[in-house]
């Protein structure tokens, strides 16, 4: 097994072909059984469908975490107009190559998710909005389309179903925030790509003006498994409210960082110290982010007793996520840690909301000023309360994003800050 | 309609209205940067946000509609301290140029950074620069006082439909700029923009450093540029109009004025006036006082009779044309011309469709056409008076100042008055030259093109002893006729009303600064 790193405590649904370039060709797929989800799916009543995404709890990978079946039945039954389904492939939170793997893999896998998913909302369009860099993944994805096209997969009259789906490749310009859903449909309509306030929400008016659903890449990718073996066996794994397995981008200090496809609830020690490997050169764990840059740093304490899942991970003071797992150990600078992050957020903010446009580039240039050693202790608690301004004042929760590391870092790190801006000792500057 | 408690205070609304509207029906202002009554709401400033109970995040109120039972605080503790919040972010970047700034005195940054504002702000960072850039028409850019509020953006989008004005980049590099060389230059209403940007990013080159906006007085008036009859505002110091500014009127011109008039006031801040009322004593005028100039005037007019042909001119008031009429009659009666210039085409709002530059250059046509006044002359407003520059009887002037014409006009009249501002070679034959006011330095009505009647307000005093027509006429007419003369503009104007069938039943009080229809409207086609 050759995929970058594996362990056997996975349990490899989504990620089991990852490492085989067979698996991308369509021939490939078909011998490992794809698309016969789909014609099961197509012989199934589009509610029944939903009903069994819902029967597994199955929830939203992107880093919301909301129950896939639910979102789905929000879209109407009788509208009149098109519905779209949007797979949002933007995947460009930093420490997260979860959905990019899936795409280079096994394309067909999120195909047949985009197929069955369109029918059980309705759609006949689909449009997957790749993230700009996405290179390699998007021409793939762009190759399996067109294959899934010519065999019949894709297209007008479904293997001799009547049902109609199309679906479009779009490659997006290179910006964090057209990963925000609404913010993808504007980018999709050929407008800037900023957020949209809501109400109305995508399913009653999204991608042009019509019932919309928008889903990660992996949500989409598992809805076939569940599909063809039943809400009730993806149950077998996780917990009762974090369902099924989950793809954990590990990154960092670790000595095996990669994909690792493990069922909710995992304790996060055990990633980082055994499905990973341990921290490297045996130093001592220091800080770990569960769900890429956006939520709160964790602590080596309070990673300790760390439940992998939705819920355990709030209990631990953070957010899942998209399950990007940054781990720091011991010679990370904090500072320039958190600085790194806030600098990316004032370049990714699209600046529309007057909160998330100056005050990110504001948290940025304070943090800069305190790395550079001209510092003041005074700044920790503008720090704190200018982000408190930044929270749940912006249309999308770019600002939250920003205020999360912030916060987190000062409030568990603040002696780090105090030492750099005291005495000029930063960690890792030997 | 749904019932919502508001700061305490009940109140019912229209389904659909939103928070911040609901709120100002209760008085509330509630403030805000990007939301306009005339353009889209993106609910990007951040800054209408207002606490509603059971809502986990503070509503932006311009787009958030009113629910039944819904409980909003606008000052909430939580509320103030996010929009204080809000305010200060704008200030981490913008230039406190407000000495150099010219819209300091009438910015909303200023007021709502006063009212609501912190007393100090917090940011120690250097401030980015972006810089001036020009924009091309009346339009000049300030990068540095920009609060991206895109309502610019929005109305070359939404409501010239002419999209000239972008957001390049993103983040707080965004900066509203112009399509590569393109610019403004060429629009006929892009004007407005410097009107609805809250700050001083958007200036007009016309008023750069001209004056502080808060040593202007306001008068309410009515654009006398085209038939239209856009709602204005005069700005006025040291007795010159500095500026207009379109004055808010939903069923006129609704927040906007279009570029010509906006532009087109310095000839009400023109010099060479008339100042004194001129009796013609052998080839020479004299300055004498009113009482002897209309005694005089009246003596010769009783004297030597005969028929009487008049001139009007369509920027005089209602209240002047009814009067000269009034003398014409009581003269023995005679026919009344007047002359309008004519533009080749309308210059349409796209985004309003009731709204254009009219073709009809002159504020009050209708008015004068109500009054049974005829039209002649070419679509310069020159020529057409032939018959009553051969007169031989009684020829009487008012406002048009005879620009076309030769220093013999009228030369065969038994009797020639001119009633105006300025004196042309064609006045000098006039027995009697009398200085009237302006639209802008007397109170009375145009009426538009749809048949509005709207009132003005004077903004400048008038120079020397001019006075306005209706003042002056109406005092000839009351010698002639032996009836009580209009003493005051509201007098002026009823007896204009009562001498017109369709305008009866308006009153003048009641007109306000909105204006009112009459009663049978004209027809607009044709126009």
């Amino acid at each position: 097994m050759a995929y970058p790193y594996v362990s056997d405590r996975e349990v490899r649904i989504l990620s089991k072909h990852f490492g085989d370039p067979a698996a991308r060709t369509l021939e490939g797929a078909l011998a490992n059984g794809r698309y016969e989800a789909l014609k099961k799916a197509l012989e199934m009543d589009r509610g029944a469908v939903i009903e069994e995404v819902k029967t597994s709890g199955l929830r939203g990978r992107g880093g919301a975490g909301f129950p896939t079946g639910v979102k789905w039945s929000f879209m109407p039954k009788d509208s009149g107009k098109p519905h779209y389904l949007c797979c949002n492939a933007d995947e460009s939170e930093p420490g997260t190559f979860k959905d990019r793997e899936i795409i280079r893999w096994d394309p067909h896998q999120l195909i047949e998710g985009c197929l069955i998913a369109s029918y059980a909302i309705g759609a006949e369009h689909c449009y997957i909005y790749c993230r700009g860099e996405f290179f390699e993944a998007s021409s793939i994805l762009a190759k399996a389309v067109e294959d899934a096209y010519q065999a019949g997969y894709v297209g007008k009259d479904i293997l001799g179903s009547g049902v109609n789906v199309d679906i479009t490749v779009h490659i997006g310009a290179g910006a964090y925030i057209c990963g925000e859903e609404t913010g993808l449909m504007n980018s999709l309509e050929g407008r800037r790509g900023q957020p949209r306030v809501k109400p109305p929400f995508p399913a009653a008016a999204g991608l042009f003006g019509m019932p919309t659903t928008v889903n990660n890449v992996e949500t989409l990718a598992a809805v076939p498994h569940i599909v063809e073996h039943g809400g009730e066996w993806y149950r077998q794994w996780g917990t009762e409210k974090s369902p099924g397995t989950k793809l954990f981008c590990v990154s960092g200090h670790v000595n095996r960082p990669g994909n690792y496809e493990l069922p909710l609830g995992f304790p996060l020690k055990d990633l980082i110290h055994d499905v990973c490997g341990g921290i490297r050169d045996g130093n001592a764990l220091k800080a770990v982010i569960p769900g890429g840059s956006s939520v709160p740093i964790l602590s080596a304490e309070e990673s300790e007793e760390c439940a992998l899942c939705y819920e355990g991970v709030i209990a631990a003071g953070s957010m899942l996520g998209c399950a990007s797992v940054i781990v720091m150990d011991e010679t990370t600078d904090m500072v320039k840690q958190v600085r790194r992050m806030a600098y990316f957020y004032q370049h990714e903010s699209c600046g529309q909301c007057t909160p998330c446009r100056e005050g990110s580039a504001w948290v940025t240039k304070i943090l800069r000023r305190i790395e550079d050693g001209r510092g003041k202790e005074e700044d920790l608690e503008t720090l704190v309360e200018v982000t408190t301004q930044m929270t749940g004042t912006t249309i999308c929760v770019l600002s939250d994003s920003v205020a999360a590391p912030v916060q987190s870092s000062i409030e568990k790190f603040r002696d780090e800050y105090l030492a750099l801006i005291r005495r000029g000792e930063r960690v890792g500057a030997a | 309609m749904v019932t919502l408690t508001i700061d305490g205070q009940e109140v019912t609304v229209p389904r659909g209205t939103t928070l911040l509207k609901a709120a100002e029906s209760v008085g509330t202002k509630v403030p805000h940067y990007c939301y306009h009554d005339g353009l889209s709401s993106p609910a990007m400033c951040r800054l209408c946000l207002v606490e509603v109970e059971g809502a986990p995040k503070l509503q932006p109120s311009c787009v958030t509609q009113a629910q039944d039972g819904q409980v909003v605080h606008t000052g909430s503790p939580n509320a103030e301290a996010m929009r204080r919040g809000v305010l200060e972010f704008y200030l981490v970047n913008h230039p406190l140029d407000c000495p150099i700034c010219d819209q300091s005195g009438e910015c909303k940054l200023q007021d709502f950074v006063h009212a609501e504002g912190r007393e100090h702000g917090r940011s120690r960072e250097p401030k980015r620069v972006f810089g001036r850039d020009d924009f091309g028409g009346d339009v000049l850019f300030y990068g540095d006082r920009c609060v991206m509020c895109t309502r610019c953006v929005r109305f070359m989008n939404e409501v010239e439909q002419d999209p000239r004005l972008t957001v390049v980049e993103r983040g707080n590099r965004s900066v509203i700029d112009t399509f590569f060389e393109r610019g403004l230059d060429g629009t006929n209403w892009s004007g407005n923009i410097v009107d609805i940007c809250p700050v001083g990013a958007l200036v007009s080159k016309d008023f750069l450093y001209k004056q502080r906006a808060w040593d202007l007085d306001h008068t309410p008036s009515i654009c006398p540029s085209c038939s239209q009859g856009c709602n204005i505002d005069l700005h006025t110091r040291d007795n010159l109009v500095q500026r207009l500014k379109p004055r808010t009127n939903l069923e006129v011109n609704a927040h906007w004025m279009c570029d010509h008039g906006r532009h087109n006031y310095e000839f009400m801040n023109r010099g060479d006036r008339i100042e004194a009322p001129l009796v013609k004593e052998g080839d020479r005028h004299t300055e004498v006082g009113w009482k002897e100039a209309l005694s005089t005037m009246l003596d010769r007019a009783r004297e030597v009779g005969g028929t009487v042909r008049a001139v009007a001119s369509p920027f005089s008031c209602n209240e002047d044309l009814a009067a000269l009429k009034a003398v014409v009659e009581a003269l023995g009666g005679g026919e009344i011309v007047y002359r309008l210039a004519r533009a080749e085409e309308e210059i349409p709002l796209k985004g309003m469709p009731t709204l254009a530059r009219r073709r009809d250059l002159a504020p009050n046509g209708t008015g004068a056409d109500a009054l049974g006044l005829e039209r002649v002359g070419d679509d310069d407003g020159t020529g057409g008076l032939e018959t009553v520059s051969s007169h031989d009887g009684v020829v009487l002037v008012l406002g048009d100042a005879l620009q076309d014409q030769a220093a013999d006009f009228a030369g065969g009249a038994s009797l020639f008055v001119y009633l105006g501002t300025h004196a042309s070679e064609a006045v000098q034959g006039g027995d009697f030259i009398l200085p009237v006011t302006t639209f802008a330095e007397q109170e009375g009505t145009f009426t538009n093109r749809v048949g509005r009647v709207q009132r003005f307000w004077p903004g400048l005093q008038a120079p020397g002893a001019a006075r306005p027509a209706w003042l002056v006429l109406g005092a000839v007419a009351s010698e002639l006729t032996e009836a009580e003369p209009a003493n005051t503009a509201a007098e002026a104007f009823s007896r204009w009303v009562a001498s017109n069938e369709p305008f009866a039943g308006l009153d003048y009080a009641s007109l306000g600064t909105r204006g009112a229809s009459m009663n049978e409207p004209v027809s607009a086609a044709g126009d």
